[in-house]
């Protein structure tokens, strides 16, 4: 099993932060245009999600699957939005994602004094702590560290 | 098992089949006194919640009746307006029937291009090379399916979640794209599809997946 990369945006679409494990294709854009794709995209099955949807949606969209990749998504209350892209087997994505809100975000960027809300995170304590984190999640696999 | 529905887009991006198998009727009716203390947006086409929920109304639902009368648009049934209808205290208690909105057929046409681009910018973005598009995309009230054949038509089955085979069913109905709707000699390509046919059987499918599964059906 593969983590291949992480994109946290606030809620007004700008990314906060982004990091990759295994990624062996580039999109081919600069990683600012990248990340407007993924939000924009992200936006689109949110509201293509909720006009679908047979049911009032409470969280709407978890994740969706092509045959080489899965997609993971976790929006907070305050409209924070982490995304993970995983191989496709990798189960409980949605507990670890709430884990690095809870115990990574919280811990070391909202309670870090330097850092303004609105802004990218450039913390170093961050990085180290969120890589540890995702490098010894069940997912992340043995094989690859 | 509910299959919610299916629908056919074709390779330029167009709805050409959709079909609403089980779509659940979600209604809420309650009585409430003066002031009502839902914000409504009145609309004339309809009036719909625009703020608050209370007991399973939500933002988004519509006014379908008033003290048992149908609404029209912005109108009731017997010609008095809506508006006028729930600002004048003197009519209160009033007994309001609200259901989630159903969707229109340009609605599905403009949603079934709008899974265009998304199904195209999952492949952009993969992280691996030689990625498909969208297979599966789920959300806490239903899973969406989606089967592209090689010729760029895409079968799109949208059904509750945590189903399993609904490859099977996508194949299965593509068979029956190819049997009923392409060997039809009136039938032309990318034009919508009107076959009688071919709607017989997808419902004889759909029901047969919906009682036993998809486990029945030859490969």
């Amino acid at each position: 099993m593969k983590v291949f990369n992480l994109y946290i945006f606030d809620k007004y679409g700008t990314l906060m932060y982004y990091a990759e494990w295994n990624r062996t294709k580039k999109s081919g854009l600069t990683q600012e245009e990248e990340a407007k794709l993924t939000y924009g995209m992200l936006s689109s099955i949110k509201s293509f999600v909720n006009k679908l949807s047979p049911h009032d949606p409470r969280e709407g969209f978890l994740y969706y699957k092509t045959n080489k990749y899965a997609l993971h998504y976790l929006e907070t209350p305050s409209g924070l939005k982490f995304v993970l892209n995983t191989d496709t087997n990798a189960t409980n994505v949605k507990e670890l994602l709430q884990q690095v809100y809870s115990k990574i975000w919280v811990e070391y960027v909202v309670r870090d004094p330097l850092w303004t809300p609105g802004t990218p995170v450039t913390s170093e304590l961050f990085q180290t702590k969120l890589d540890e984190f995702i490098k010894q999640s069940p997912i992340f696999g043995l094989r690859n560290i | 098992m509910i299959i919610y529905g299916v629908y056919i887009v074709s390779k330029s991006g167009g709805l050409i089949f959709n079909l609403d198998n089980n779509v659940p009727r979600i209604e809420h009716e309650k009585t409430f006194t003066y002031p009502l203390d839902l914000m409504l947006d009145y609309n004339p086409k309809k009036v719909s919640v625009a703020f608050n929920r209370k007991d399973g109304i939500n933002v988004g639902h519509v006014l379908v009746a008033v003290n048992g009368t149908q609404v029209n648009g912005a109108t009731l049934e017997d010609g008095r307006d809506v508006k006028e209808v729930l600002e004048n205290a003197e009519n209160y208690p009033l007994n309001l029937k609200f259901s989630r909105p159903k969707m229109t057929t340009n609605e599905k046409i403009f949603l079934a291009s709008m899974f265009y681009p998304l199904f195209a910018i999952a492949s952009q973005l993969s992280p691996e090379p030689k990625s498909s598009g969208i297979e599966t995309l789920e959300t806490d009230s239903f899973t969406l399916h989606c089967f592209q054949t090689l010729t760029g038509v895409k079968f799109i089955v949208i059904s509750e979640t945590g189903l399993s085979g609904m490859d099977i069913l996508l194949r299965k109905i593509y068979e029956l794209y190819s049997d009923y709707a392409l060997k039809n000699p009136f039938y032309s390509l990318e034009m919508p599809i009107r076959c009688e046919l071919f709607d017989n059987k997808l419902q004889a499918l759909l029901d047969l997946v919906e009682k036993t599964g998809t486990l029945n059906l030859d490969k």
